[in-house]
């Protein structure tokens, strides 16, 4: 590791659905980081970030200390976080917003973690991988390692909700005409392609997955179909939970629509990877529902 | 018990302050937020006529609504409003209030259930395990769920305690399950 290639230290909050449903998620991001000499440290005992659609939608009172000691957990470790996820970067990132824009909110927060020996203080910052990528490596040092580009590969673009939006907390500029992801994917080689709705959600957030699961698919169904209209040859994310939803989710429509759904879906760092020269089976792209096509492997 | 719209304002203004939700004052109905929305294009869902009947008190209309929970919180409406009005907030705090209420589904309380047993919504299971292995990383991530991290799960269990959120969902500490599930009720 040195100064040159980045040289530092974040911890990585996992939350649930990355380490528990995706792990080619975290080996990924984590291989691509290390190789920039990024090293993703362990959040021990951290736990559900919780979920801000869910738990945010059931009890905020409940949900903020729940986040208040994930991010007290960076903050004994020294470090800021980075997130795979858009609920945990929702969540994290909400919850750190409020307590530092609302000092009583603050105080009350805190007496609720002195029950567990834990404090708030407003040290850390939470930041998305994505965000780390793009502005924390660059892209010309992302450019200089593709040995696999990715040139006649036409990518859909999902950015999920909770990245970009809403704009006061997340802080990265227009939710309609956003580039982060699009750069990345471009400096593969890749093509960038636009699709109807291309902005729209995956169906699964605010409990809505949970609430009626076949309705949540039916937004991804679109989603679906609108990237497959425009000629596009996988779709291309930053969130481990619209992967659960784009991913098995293809399996769980199919059962419900009567179609046959195989769209090849991956996290930003998947694809990142296999430009790279990473294999399916280190990049985890081989333990999922939908499978990847020789396009993309050339 | 105030109106929904004081009760909205307590609530919700706690933890996103009061101006916050106070806006829904500023609503004129444009229907902006409806005609942007991604749940309403598939559901019963109008987040115009909602945000109206919160004004007009309509709180067991609004409660026993089952399109109350088909917002997916992308905040689409919430970016567009021209008046302001903070839409996903005010309906993640009207559900906030609905679910304090008792109107809360059994598969949304079951996410409670998970994460105080396991402190994970999405626990990991034997077979998620060969899935990590697979990719080279230890089959069980140091997290709340590891059996090494006890006192670290009991810390988030005492965080639901504290905030009432296992009296909520109607959780039974002895079965580590909602009250009356393990005889087969139907709550």
């Amino acid at each position: 590791m040195s100064e040159e290639d980045g040289g530092k230290e974040y911890a990585y909050f996992l939350g649930c659905i990355t380490p528990n449903r995706y792990p080619g998620i975290e080996a990924a991001t984590k291989k691509i980081f290390k190789g920039f000499g990024i090293e993703s440290k362990e959040m021990v005992g951290a736990s559900c970030c919780p979920a801000p659609g869910v738990f945010g939608s059931f009890d905020m009172h409940t949900w903020l200390p729940v986040a208040a000691r994930n991010l007290a957990i960076a903050e004994e470790m020294g470090l800021e976080i980075f997130v795979t996820c858009n609920g945990c970067y929702a969540t994290l990132q909400e919850a750190d917003h409020l307590l530092k824009k609302h000092p009583k909110l603050k105080e009350k927060t805190n007496k609720i973690l002195s029950e567990i020996g834990r404090e708030y203080k407003g040290t850390t910052k939470v930041n998305h991988s994505i965000v780390i990528m793009h502005d924390i490596i660059g892209l010309d040092k992302l450019k200089e390692r593709i040995t696999k580009p990715m040139n006649d590969v036409n990518v859909a673009v999902h950015y999920g909700c909770h990245f970009l939006k809403p704009r006061e907390v997340r802080g990265h500029g227009s939710s309609e005409t956003p580039y982060i992801l699009e750069d990345l994917v471009k400096v593969t080689g890749a093509k960038e392609v636009d699709y109807k709705d291309k902005l729209m959600c995956c169906g699964a957030g605010g409990g809505n997955r949970t609430a009626d699961s076949v309705q949540s698919l039916e937004w991804t169904r679109q989603k679906l179909v609108n990237a497959t209209i425009a000629g596009c040859d996988c779709m291309v994310h930053p969130c481990a939970f619209c992967h659960l939803q784009l991913d098995r989710g293809q399996a769980e429509m199919n059962k419900a629509f009567g179609t046959d759904f195989n769209f090849p879906i991956l996290f930003i760092t998947q694809f990142l990877g296999l430009a790279m020269g990473l294999s399916v089976k280190e990049l985890g792209l081989d333990i999922q529902t939908t499978t990847i096509p020789e396009k993309l492997l050339k | 018990m105030g109106t929904l719209y004081e009760d909205m304002v307590d609530y919700g203004g706690e933890v996103f302050g009061r101006e916050h939700l106070e806006t829904l004052r500023e609503c004129v109905q444009c229907g902006k937020c409806t005609g942007g929305c991604p749940s309403g294009r598939n559901t019963a869902l109008r987040t115009r006529k909602l945000m109206q009947m919160a004004l007009l008190d309509m709180r067991e209309e609004i409660f026993n609504a089952p399109e109350l929970w088909f917002c997916s919180t992308c905040f689409t409406c919430y970016e567009r409003c021209p008046k302001g009005v903070k839409t996903t907030d005010i309906i993640r705090t009207l559900r906030n209030l609905a679910a304090k209420e008792g109107h809360m589904s059994v598969p949304h309380r079951m996410i409670g259930v998970y994460v105080m047993k396991t402190g994970h919504a999405v626990p990991i299971g034997p077979a998620q395990m060969e899935l990590r292995e697979a990719v080279g990383l230890e089959s069980q991530p140091p997290t709340a769920q590891h059996p090494q991290n006890k006192e670290q799960l009991e810390q988030v269990q005492k965080l639901f305690r504290a905030t009432n959120y296992d009296a909520m969902i109607d959780f039974d500490w002895d079965t580590m399950n909602l009250r009356g599930m393990d005889k087969g009720g139907k709550k």
